[in-house]
């Protein structure tokens, strides 16, 4: 048994070194006092300091926030209206093919989906007589798309699980349905429209491929910066700015998981008392 | 009741519109492209060019199976390891598997040529001892290096949630009769997380397969995927046509691979599972 186990812990540790070693290299040379990417040699913050002095670098960081919260926002609100229509659909028919065409974005390569986007913009701004129809606009339509089918399925099966007799109670008892709505399955649902909502918002900071393609010259996004300055040799620069995203998402995740561990504690403690 | 499907169509409406609009009538859009020229009349020339590039998807087929099976050969079993740990530990290691995902997949993939490179880290470590550098970078091995670290994660954690959902008395029920381990992997463990394997094959096969960024960074240029040859078409060359009758065909092979999966794993039409 002994054995067996300190075997697997040996894997799960090659596993994770695997995981990890380029990004070890990234943090160790973003310290770097040279320019190579490839022979350290001295430690320097000089290209933390230039990366906080490179406007367009954090232009496209703030480009890319802005465009998370709003894409989110409206993607959220969106596909838990939908999850809720979906839900209570009676036509077993009608609602497999909007189930099928919400997985389209998920199934298909992200390039197809990119395209596909790129060209119906395109064509758009072709019947409009509208050139350079690329940009805000475009980038975020293409991102609230592909977020939906990940907040429908993250909040659809917390509405399969809420019971719908309460709901129905609560109107018998005299409640209106919109009112009934935010009073029951509102509360019972939340936790997934939490969870697609972050999802939702981690997809559209990370999201290259998509952006690629509908992004226009006027509104960069971080990670097609990234794009181009990566065409080129790439200077330790872009590795402190990775090292800093990389220290902001271990920071929120280790912030999300305290919160869940904590939750699930008290869940306990109240299921104790009972 | 009326009421009730009355609020459900309004509830619906938006998001009706919205799938019809930017979903539907942008794959409308790849056919129309493909079978129109520069004009935007019918013509077959772009799905008829497509067979010069048959080499092309073998080969993109046969970097993402070989990068999928390797996937899964790491991750079956550290998936199966990571379940027996402490659930403390699951927690925190199921968090570290994901890190990565959140991080610049560019950044992550372009580190790597700090490690492979001719003068990286690999080759000074090797140096060390006198051993000549090995090229390693800008080779196909590189290539399904990049496309396995990348989607390793993709596979790890829908294997880690069908086996950690596993009931264990049916590991020991199996036992109690006499199944020794390699039987008991085989007619138990293995069948149950069937799901899990479907839907880590389905997220990592499919972005393998499409990929153009890792191909250009760790392949450099040597090894052309079709993913490569779709970007060209409309980042370098312009060719919107013949860019979306490449990615139709893409698409449709790609559905026809899923739908070969699913054939053979019987999956829930849930939509497999979520992270």
């Amino acid at each position: 048994m002994t054995k067996t186990s300190l075997l697997s812990k040996f894997y799960l540790a090659l596993v994770f070194i695997f995981l990890y070693a380029p990004m070890v290299v990234m943090m160790v040379f973003s310290f770097n006092g040279t320019e190579s990417t490839y022979v350290f040699e001295g430690f320097s913050l000089q290209w933390y300091e230039k990366l906080f002095h490179d406007k367009v670098t954090m232009d496209a960081l703030k480009n890319t926030v802005v465009l998370a919260v709003i894409s989110a926002t409206i993607a959220t609100v969106l596909g838990t209206l939908a999850a809720v229509g979906i839900n209570s659909m009676r036509n077993k028919h009608i609602k497999s093919s909007v189930m099928t065409v919400t997985n389209i974005p998920m199934m298909n390569p992200e390039i197809v989906t990119g395209i596909s986007m790129m060209l119906l913009f395109v064509f758009a701004g072709v019947m409009f007589n509208k050139r350079d129809v690329l940009g805000f606009w475009t980038i975020l339509i293409a991102h609230v798309t592909f977020q939906l089918p990940y907040v429908i399925l993250s909040v659809l099966p917390k509405l399969r699980q809420s019971d719908n007799r309460i709901y129905e109670a609560a109107q018998d008892l005299g409640c209106p349905p919109v009112q009934a709505f935010f009073k029951v399955v509102f509360p019972a649902i939340l936790p997934g429209i939490i969870s697609g909502a972050i999802m939702a918002f981690t997809l559209s900071l990370d999201d290259f491929i998509i952006s690629y393609f509908t992004n226009g010259p006027d509104f960069q996004t971080l990670p097609i910066h990234i794009f181009s300055m990566t065409k080129k040799r790439v200077k330790p620069d872009m590795y402190a700015l990775s090292t800093l995203i990389f220290v902001a998402m271990f920071v929120l995740l280790v912030l999300m998981n305290v919160a869940q561990a904590r939750s699930d504690k008290k869940q306990r403690a109240k299921k104790g008392d009972k | 009741m009326k009421k009730s499907s009355f609020l459900q169509k309004v509830l619906n409406a938006p998001y009706m519109l919205w799938s019809v609009l930017f979903i539907v009538a942008p794959l409308i859009m790849v056919a129309y492209y493909a079978f129109t020229d520069a004009d935007g009349n019918f013509t077959l020339n772009n799905i008829m060019q497509i067979g010069d590039y048959t080499t092309t998807f073998i080969l993109s087929i046969s970097y993402g199976a070989v990068a999928t099976v390797i996937c899964l050969l790491i991750a079956y079993p550290f998936a199966y390891a990571l379940a027996q740990t402490k659930a403390s530990f699951q927690r925190v290691a199921t968090m570290l598997v994901m890190l990565p995902m959140w991080m610049s997949f560019l950044i992550r993939t372009y580190s790597w040529i700090t490690i492979l490179g001719e003068s990286g880290v690999i080759n000074r470590f090797l140096g060390i001892f006198g051993i000549e550098p090995l090229k390693m970078l800008n080779t196909g091995g590189a290539v399904i290096l990049g496309m396995v670290y990348n989607f390793l994660p993709f596979m790890i954690l829908p294997l880690y949630t069908a086996l950690s959902k596993m009931d264990n008395s049916l590991v020991e029920a199996a036992q109690d009769l006499g199944c020794n381990k390699f039987y008991c992997l085989r007619k138990v463990i293995f069948p149950l997380s069937v799901p899990g394997i479907a839907s880590g094959v389905t997220m990592v096969f499919v972005p393998c397969v499409s990929t153009f960024y890792i191909t250009q960074k760790l392949g450099g240029g040597q090894i052309t995927l079709i993913g490569d040859v779709i970007e060209g078409q409309f980042q370098t060359a312009y060719n919107y046509n013949l860019g979306a009758a490449l990615s139709l065909v893409l698409m449709v092979m790609i559905l026809i691979c899923l739908g070969v999966l699913n054939y053979f794993t019987d999956n829930d039409d849930d939509g497999g599972v979520l992270i």
